[in-house]
């Protein structure tokens, strides 16, 4: 049995996770090697120890029963959602947030093992037999609470960046069934939300108002009502700032133009209501939407942030330049990674990095290492065993036959991805500086560990796929 | 579930052409990272050549570099550390420690806590140095004089000022540069070729390693050394000798033209204007009576008196005027306005005017030159005679090798027009000439060359104090010979005369057995006070090895004490050693500064 599983064990996979973390490795050491002789108490040294821990529980892993893993997948979940709340109160805060445990000489991030015990518990619960994602409200509810849940806790932390990984989720809810214009109306979201940061509220409700407007005309093809709507709103927004005018109110114009959107859609309600066809309320309900989460962003971003975080975001944005302050990492990581050329400085070469004009560079951005040392050639390897392992995995995934494989694939897939993408979109200057680790790759013990049980578990579940039917 | 699959997997290769695009541009196309790059790492830095020693003419060292140490601290690594015991060790006050740092608790770079320690305070202080981490000593050269003398001739170092930057981009703030002497006229020689280490230095600016094992970096060239004209034992011993007086001595090797000996008085030690000594006591030196600044030898001008009768003498020769058998009968001289007085009388020999400086021979000797019939009249008789004198380098700028002389003054024939009408002066209104007073000023380097001129019976090499340079050619401006209008013949007589001066004219006191001394004395007619003794010679007679000039002020006539200092010069130069020891203590002892 355990000689057929080892036989089963997807050795393209495990070979791209060697490659990743022996490459890691010697990045790691290259960035903080300082001359002297090897110790084990060097961030090397550590790294090395973690490494062979990983291996430990890749054995351990391989010798437990497979059905084991969907049996206790509801208890690891339990646990680290306690663990997540115990650090609250006494975890050791660093850098801002309270996220490790402090055990000896190690530190343990139960945040790092949050992603691994919600794919456990989200394979569970949507893996059952009959599960369908829209077949009851509260299924719904209930995977997305599974999914919320760590990630509020995490956010309480201060640790947003972790808990932003919880979105990555939503390619699982997609492989689950979720439409396709979900990801749409996601996509049009996200949209909104970077426009809030370019061109004021009002521009934008007026944006999306009439962009609301075109699409029902072309939808509907009622040139009239849309005519009558859009002068609806206009009058209604006048005859809303007229008191605005006389009494010398301090009421914004987007208050103005949501309460008139609010208005007709109330008039189209009853009007649905008349004629039975609520699915021409979708289209002001979105509007809602839109105009409900700019204006939530743009009170956020400029009422609960604090000054330096809405900094970071406009350095990203473009919209302001500064290399010293907050644009110094990125400025500093752009220029690492672009003095390596084409085939880089050599190995334990790189001057940027070595000498810590990069910051965090054997964390969060260790692939200005890489970038340096290694040159295009390099970062491009780097980038593309990433992308084969997770079409690998994706690969794997669809060949599962327990709904709980599949599930649980994705599950890594995406997560992994997210990781990947945005660590070195903020390395690149393409995403805002969002510290989480790359994995693999980036120093930190909990980090390795639970990407390496989360890749194994799956190896594991991969190499039973015949005989885990569940 | 296919289109699924293929939904994510296109997101997975969409970002991973997105990343590869993105990096290549940065990593491949774009070059201004790898420019970023080297301005964060790579630090120049300066290393400064040794300077060129300088040696006298002997082979002795007169200008030498000495090692001393910063004391600087890295505020950033210092660890706790016994203050007290530290500012025994250093002799730093504690409140000033304190203070630096206050300033710069959180600096990674050095902060310089003590400058210019000399090697046996640095060997105390290096002795303990290692219970200090964080501080540590820098090397420096500075400047040193081990004779104490010839200030004057070697100059001083300073640091640069705007003017010295904005002329050679070679130096940066801080760099110091030779202001005056050799210093000053053979920097480019001396101060060799800056270098350049390439260091590699971290995010703190702390320096890491040397960029590519020193590969780019530029090592400096160590400054030429030269060696100098300079007697250095004649100098000191001139220098002694005109203590307490006002004054200078030039020596020249005829032959040369090199300078053996340039004291100007008074002097001052080399060695008060080194390293950061030259502020504290520029001012007080500056400010000293009678400022030993102001380099006399080249600077100070003087009516030469009757050693310029030697001029007139050998002028009327050349001009056919008179010959070595002329003999005058005088009585004084009738100027037609007054009388110019003689204290000899009668019937007075060429050889005898010299020997006995007749003022009323040479006052003939000039009408003679001025009222010559070739002439249409006596103004350009006057400007011919100039310019038989500016052919001895009387009154022009010889073009030393030490900058800043003066040109002396002798005023061409309009200006006597100017001053008395054209037409209405004759000999007899500037008849003061004739005897070296007057409208005449020349300084102590110029009748020195002239004392080289009649030594070498005719000619002169520009006077210069350097001998040579380390694997290089000295300019050939100091290897070229001057001849006068005055052919070589006419200058035996003169000589001849010269020599009876010393054996039983008017410079007895400056006789020295064996040595055949030949010179002239003159007293510079002074209006502020007692005149001015002057003495010009050369010696031997035959292949002359010396010729000098000697000017003390306010010390009277001539033979009073020019003469004899300006022997004890040539016998100290030619025999090493001096056999009057109780006129060299006279000398020496006498005070005639205050003799106004």
């Amino acid at each position: 049995m355990k000689s057929k599983v080892i036989q089963n064990i997807d050795f393209i996979t495990l070979l791209l996770y060697v490659l990743l973390v022996a490459a890691g490795w010697m990045n790691i050491y290259s960035s903080s090697f300082d001359g002297s002789d090897f110790t084990f108490s060097s961030r090397y040294g550590k790294q090395l120890l973690m490494i062979g821990i990983s291996f430990i529980l890749f054995v351990g892993i391989l010798f437990i029963e497979g059905h084991i893993i969907p049996a206790v997948s509801y208890y690891i979940y339990g646990i680290i959602i306690l663990m997540l709340i115990l650090v609250l109160f006494i975890g050791d805060k660093t850098g801002g947030s309270r996220s490790w445990f402090i055990i000896g000489s190690f530190k343990l991030q139960p945040a790092e093992f949050a992603k691994l015990a919600t794919a456990l518990a989200l394979s569970q619960f949507a893996g059952r037999d009959g599960f369908k994602l829209f077949s009851s409200f509260k299924n719904l509810i209930i995977l997305l609470m599974i999914i919320a849940l760590p990630a509020g806790l995490i956010l309480l932390q201060g640790d947003a960046g972790s808990a932003l990984v919880f979105a990555s989720f939503i390619l699982v809810i997609y492989r689950l069934g979720l439409p396709v214009y979900f990801l749409m109306i996601i996509f049009i979201e996200v949209a909104v939300f970077i426009s809030v940061f370019f061109i004021s509220i009002n521009t934008l409700f007026i944006l999306l108002i009439a962009a609301a407007l075109v699409v029902f005309w072309i939808f509907t093809g009622k040139g009239k009502e849309t005519f009558i709507y859009a002068f609806a709103v206009t009058f209604l927004t006048l005859a809303g700032l007229i008191p605005v005018v006389l009494f010398r109110k301090n009421i914004p114009l987007h208050t103005v133009l949501f309460i008139s959107v609010l208005i007709v859609l109330f008039a189209e309600v009853i009007n649905a209501f008349g004629k039975g066809k609520f699915y021409r309320l979708l289209m002001p309900l979105l509007l809602l939407f839109y105009m409900g989460s700019a204006y939530s962003t743009d009170y956020v971003f400029y009422n609960v942030l604090k000054e330096h975080q809405r900094t970071r975001i406009n350095v990203l944005f473009g919209i302001e330049k500064d290399i010293t302050g907050v644009g110094y990492n990125v400025h500093q990581s752009k220029i690492a990674i672009g003095s390596g050329g084409f085939a880089g400085k050599g190995y334990l070469k790189g001057t940027q990095t070595k000498f810590n004009f990069v910051p965090e560079q054997d964390t969060d951005f260790i692939f200005c290492t890489v970038g340096e040392e290694w040159g295009f050639i390099g970062t491009a390897g780097v980038i593309i065993i990433f992308t084969v392992l997770l079409l690998r995995i994706v690969k794997l995934a669809e060949r599962q036959r327990s709904a709980y494989s599949v599930i649980f694939g994705y599950s890594l897939a995406s997560v992994l991805f997210f990781h990947y993408a945005v660590n070195i979109a903020m390395t690149v200057g393409l995403a805002p500086v969002i510290g989480i680790p790359l994995p693999f790759f980036s120093y930190g013990g909990s980090s390795l560990v639970s990407f390496s049980v989360f890749l194994f578990i799956f190896l594991r579940l991969d190499a039973e796929r015949n005989t885990l039917l569940m | 579930m296919k289109t699924k699959r293929f939904v994510i997997s296109s997101i997975f290769i969409t970002t991973a052409i997105i990343f590869i695009v993105k990096l290549f541009y940065i990593q491949v196309i774009d070059d201004k990272y790898k420019l970023s790059a080297e301005n964060n790492t790579l630090r120049h830095i300066t290393v400064y050549p040794s300077r060129g020693f300088v040696f006298d003419r002997k082979g002795k060292i007169i200008v030498a570099n000495r090692v001393n140490y910063d004391l600087k601290v890295v505020p950033r690594s210092i660890e706790t550390f016994d203050t007290a015991a530290f500012c025994k060790l250093t002799g730093i006050e504690p409140d000033d420690l304190k203070k630096k740092f206050e300033k710069n608790k959180y600096s990674y770079k050095p902060v310089l806590l003590k400058k210019q320690i000399d090697e046996e305070e640095y060997a105390r202080i290096a002795e303990e140095l290692y219970r200090y981490p964080g501080f540590f000593v820098e090397k420096r050269s500075l400047r040193t004089y081990p004779y104490a003398a010839a200030a004057n001739v070697l100059g001083y170092l300073g640091e640069v000022d705007a003017e010295d930057l904005k002329n050679d981009d070679y130096y940066q703030m801080g760099d110091y540069i030779g202001k005056s002497g050799i210093e000053k006229t053979y920097e480019k020689e001396l101060r060799g070729k800056k270098g350049t280490k390439i260091y590699m230095v971290d995010v703190l600016g702390r320096i890491q390693s040397s960029y590519k094992n020193g590969k780019y970096d530029l090592p400096a060239e160590a400054g030429k050394n030269i060696t100098s004209s300079l007697d250095i034992d004649l100098q000191k011993f001139g220098e002694t000798l005109m203590q307490n007086k006002i004054g200078s001595i030039v020596a020249i090797e005829p032959s040369s033209g090199e300078l053996l000996a340039l004291v100007t008085s008074p002097a001052y030690d080399p060695n008060l204007f080194v390293g950061k000594k030259l502020a504290r006591n520029y001012g007080k030196i500056e400010s000293a009576d009678n400022n030993p600044l102001f380099n006399r030898a080249l600077r100070s001008m003087y009516p030469p008196g009757s050693t310029f009768k030697t001029v007139n003498a050998l002028i009327a020769l050349q001009k056919g005027l008179i010959t070595d058998k002329t003999v005058f009968t005088v009585n004084g001289y009738n100027a037609g306005t007054y009388i110019m007085k003689d204290h000899v009388s009668g019937a007075v020999s060429f050889k005898k005017s010299i020997q006995l400086s007749s003022n009323a021979y040479y006052c003939h000797v000039f009408k003679r030159i001025i009222s010559d019939r070739r002439f249409d009249n006596y103004a350009d008789a006057y400007n011919d005679w100039v310019s038989y004198v500016k052919s001895f380098g009387l009154g022009t700028k010889l073009g030393t090798d030490l900058g800043t002389e003066r040109r002396g003054i002798i005023y061409p024939a309009s200006y006597f027009d100017k001053y008395y009408g054209k037409g209405h002066w004759n000999y007899n209104t500037v008849i003061s000439l004739a005897i070296g007073q007057g409208e005449l000023g020349f300084t102590p380097l110029q009748t020195a060359n002239l004392a080289a001129i009649i030594a070498n019976r005719g000619y002169y090499i520009t006077p210069h104090i350097v001998k040579n340079i380390e694997n290089e050619k000295i300019d050939k401006r100091y290897l070229e010979k001057h001849y006068t209008k005055v052919e070589s013949k006419y200058f035996e007589p003169v000589a001849d005369a010269m020599e009876s001066v010393v054996t039983e004219g008017t410079a007895v006191s400056a006789y020295v057995p064996g040595l055949s001394i030949c010179g002239k004395t003159g007293t510079a007619q002074n209006p502020h006070g007692k005149d001015h003794s002057i003495f010009i010679a050369f010696a031997p007679k035959e292949n002359p090895e010396i010729a000098v000039a000697v000017y003390v002020e306010n010390a009277g006539y001539g033979s009073a004490w020019a003469a004899p200092i300006a022997s004890l010069i040539i016998e100290k130069y030619l025999t090493d050693s001096v056999s009057r020891p109780w006129l060299v203590k006279r000398i020496e002892e006498a005070n005639l500064i205050n003799e106004k």
